[in-house]
């Protein structure tokens, strides 16, 4: 017990972006298996989908398109104040890309909701009844890349909360900012994603 | 770790505790070794399991008609036998246990890029398992759709399948989590000096491995997911009566679960590039060859997945392509025996357990290699699709390649693990046994398959009988010998001689610290020069 060496802590935000990096390929992957499924069943039903893609409210969807296009540039703003050292500003723009997330899942809440109310949801009987396989598919894939989506969003949430705390606690500021900055990355993520569900479900038609 | 802490340089990982004690020191502990021999004490429970299920299959099979288990009961147990054994033992297998050990230390670091995030793939892993178990001890019979969950059958079954599925997605994160550390690492932790052509041959496996488990899991992530949701929602995605594709659900299977093939292998290849050239004494054969073949098979191994489905129904161009590419992964592997052999020629080869190992996983890699492009080729593969030979083929690779290499690498760092010496005398009669036993029990089955015994039934048509009773009498051989080389182990592990630092005068960077290592590795951190290179004998 003689010998004693003082282990400083490892603190490599390289080598944390490029975990982040690394992460938002499997992230882009996991979904990218859902796009393989959606290309495979619009080629095979394009007409049902053509159908099925008119009952989606585009106006909501391009609210949201705007409201997350808002957010990313808001979170990375934040990420500017907090290497220039603004710390006031930096929390105050990660309140707001926090605010504008839960926008996006009240409107997403509002829209399935009117969906369940026509009895368009997985496995309803009025869809089996009603409606041909493809549209069938069309609403399974997009409540499944919806829901999947807005899950993510729960969770970028989540970090969200974790940076904004340890903004305030002092502990990630202009020299150790690799937390923030992954926040962001992950919800430049979440944007991008939803950037190809919105034309893919609500557009294409 | 907390910051600027006070570490020992003198005391062993194995008894240093930190802020934690007993049992705790270990489960908390967010030390690469410890979550290493974590990993290796919880598969090991688990490979025990699998082998106990593998034993009742064996003996169900060593007389037509029902012996001990109907086909019910036989359908449950391929299945969690084929589960546990593929996603909890061989998947994870070395890059978790000895990747986790040795990885930081054979690249002159103190550790993983994240070490908590390391404890969290333990945790999630463990998390995983017990998923897996609960579906077998709950609910309505445990999951009988095989290992492969194919649908429709899968969201179809009574069975109690879906802690068994989100079980396996859960794993899967645990592996993807390990990956993305160990490419971190290596990207940023290479000592000072260690370019990427100076890094050994193990690491460069487990890099090749860690793009695989980060770029193919999540495709099988969300196919189990759909497959969940279809369970509990029918969402229609793979149920035909929905207008659902079952065979897209075997794409995207097999999509990542022919790269795990390679996420297996490579490591287990990477484990025998080790032990060859240090028991050689002789600098490893071709060594950047070596590694472009390790790429080249994480590569390759992409494209070809549809080879598991060529008689599920595709196109005759899709079938042509994905045999061509079939037989070009082959390549990269034959290249790698080549080496192999040709580092022992003229080498002075000092026989030890580890060596006869490496040696007879050579020599059972080969046949489970040559045995793949028999179901490679499309005209073979029609006629022996689904039969014993399968069995027989993948068991030589994946058993034949991942368990000898499993054990030769257990065998070889065994000293720097522990700080002991196994019982060598023990340790080789467990191998002899153990190799004998892996032959009577998998050869026959190329013969059976070749002769038309269908895969995955309990019964067989009597002219099958003899050579199943000498499959089922290999099994016993074989853990025989596999009790000899764990009891070998654990005996030694207490109470075996101390080992010295270099047993087996070893040139890469683990043999350069004491057994067992110090908790922090290095007093400092080495640093590589011009002429070095992971292998210089003289």
């Amino acid at each position: 017990m003689s010998q004693v060496i003082h282990h400083d802590e490892h603190y490599d935000p390289e080598g944390s972006k490029i975990g982040m990096w690394l992460f938002i390929f499997t992230e882009l992957l996991l979904f990218g298996g859902l796009f393989i499924v959606y290309s495979v069943y619009r080629y095979m039903n394009a007409d049902a989908f053509h159908l099925a893609a008119e009952e989606l409210n585009t106006t909501v969807g391009a609210l949201n398109t705007v409201i997350l296009l808002i957010s990313s540039m808001t979170i990375a703003m934040s990420t500017t104040a907090l290497q220039k050292k603004q710390k006031a500003t930096t929390i105050v723009l990660l309140e707001i890309t926090f605010m504008l997330a839960l926008i996006f899942l009240v409107n997403k809440y509002f829209e399935w909701g009117v969906k369940f109310d026509h009895g368009i949801f997985p496995g309803s009987e009025f869809m089996k009844a009603e409606m041909s396989q493809g549209e069938v598919l069309f609403f399974g894939l997009y409540f499944v890349m919806t829901g999947l989506h807005a899950l993510h969003i729960v969770a970028g949430l989540v970090i969200m909360g974790f940076a904004l705390a340890r903004v305030q606690k002092g502990t990630v500021h202009a020299d150790r900012p690799s937390l923030l900055e992954n926040a962001g990355l992950y919800w430049h993520l979440v944007d991008l994603i939803w950037i190809f569900l919105f034309p893919l479900f609500y557009l294409i038609t | 770790m907390q910051a600027s802490s006070k570490i020992p340089t003198d005391v062993s990982y194995l008894e240093y505790e930190g802020k934690h004690k007993g049992l705790r020191a270990w489960i908390f502990s967010t030390d690469h070794k410890r979550i290493g021999l974590l990993y290796l004490y919880s598969m090991m429970t688990l490979f025990l399991v699998g082998v106990i299920l593998g034993l009742a299959m064996r003996f169900e099979l060593i007389a037509p008609g029902k012996t001990i288990m109907d086909a019910k009961d036989y359908n449950a147990v391929f299945t969690v036998h084929g589960v546990i054994m593929i996603f909890m033992i061989v998947i994870p297998g070395l890059p978790a246990v000895f990747g986790n050990f040795m990885l930081p230390i054979m690249i002159g670091a103190k550790d993983v890029a994240f070490p908590k995030l390391n404890l969290l793939s333990w945790w999630v892993y463990i998390a995983g398992a017990f998923l897996v178990i609960t579906s077998v001890l709950f609910g309505d019979g445990s999951p009988d759709t095989g290992w492969t969950f194919y649908a429709p059958y899968s969201f179809k079954t009574g069975a109690n399948m879906l802690p068994a599925i989100f079980g396996a997605f859960v794993l899967g994160f645990s592996s993807i989590l390990t990956g993305l550390n160990f490419i971190v690492t290596m990207h940023r932790m290479r000592a000072p000096g260690m370019t990427w052509t100076k890094m050994p041959l193990f690491p460069w496996s487990l890099y090749g491995t860690a793009w695989i488990q980060l770029l193919a899991t999540p495709i099988v992530g969300i196919t189990l997911v759909l497959v969940a949701l279809e369970r509990i929602f029918g969402i229609g995605v793979f149920d035909p009566a929905l207008g659902g594709d079952p065979i897209l659900y075997q794409h995207l299977f097999w999509i990542y679960s022919h790269p795990a093939v390679y996420v297996m292998i490579l490591p287990a290849m990477g484990a025998i590039s080790e032990i060859i050239p240090t028991f050689s004494q002789k600098h490893i054969f071709g060594y950047k060859v070596l590694v472009v073949s390790t790429l080249a098979i994480a590569f390759i191994g992409y494209f070809v997945w549809g080879h598991h489905m060529f008689t599920s129904g595709m196109s005759g161009t899709a079938q042509y392509t994905f045999s061509i590419l079939t037989f070009l992964v082959a390549i990269p592997s034959a290249i790698k025996v080549f080496n192999w052999i040709s580092t022992m020629y003229k080498g002075s080869i000092n026989v030890q357990t580890p060596f006869y190992w490496a040696a007879s996983f050579i020599f059972v890699f080969m046949i489970g290699g040559l045995s793949g492009l028999v179901v490679g080729a499309l005209a073979t593969n029609v006629y022996l699709h689904d039969t014993a030979f399968v069995v027989a083929h993948f068991h030589f690779i994946v058993f034949g390649g991942v368990g000898f290499s499993f054990f030769g690498a257990i065998h070889y760092w065994f000293p720097k693990m522990f700080g002991r010496m196994y019982d060598a005398t023990w340790a080789n009669i467990g191998w002899l046994i153990f190799t004998i036993g892996f032959l009577a029990l998998y050869s026959p089955m190329f013969y059976l398959g070749m002769q038309g015994m269908p895969r995955r039934y309990y019964d067989y048509l009597e002219e099958f009988h003899a050579a199943n009773i000498l499959s089922t009498l290999g099994s016993w051989v074989m853990t025989l010998g596999l009790i000899i080389v764990i009891i070998n182990l654990f005996r030694s592990a207490k109470s075996g001689p101390i080992a010295v630092a270099n047993p087996w005068n070893g040139k890469t960077l683990e043999w350069t610290v004491p057994s067992p290592p110090p908790v922090e590795n290095f007093d400092e951190i080495p640093e590589y020069q011009e002429k070095d290179g992971p292998y210089e004998y003289q």
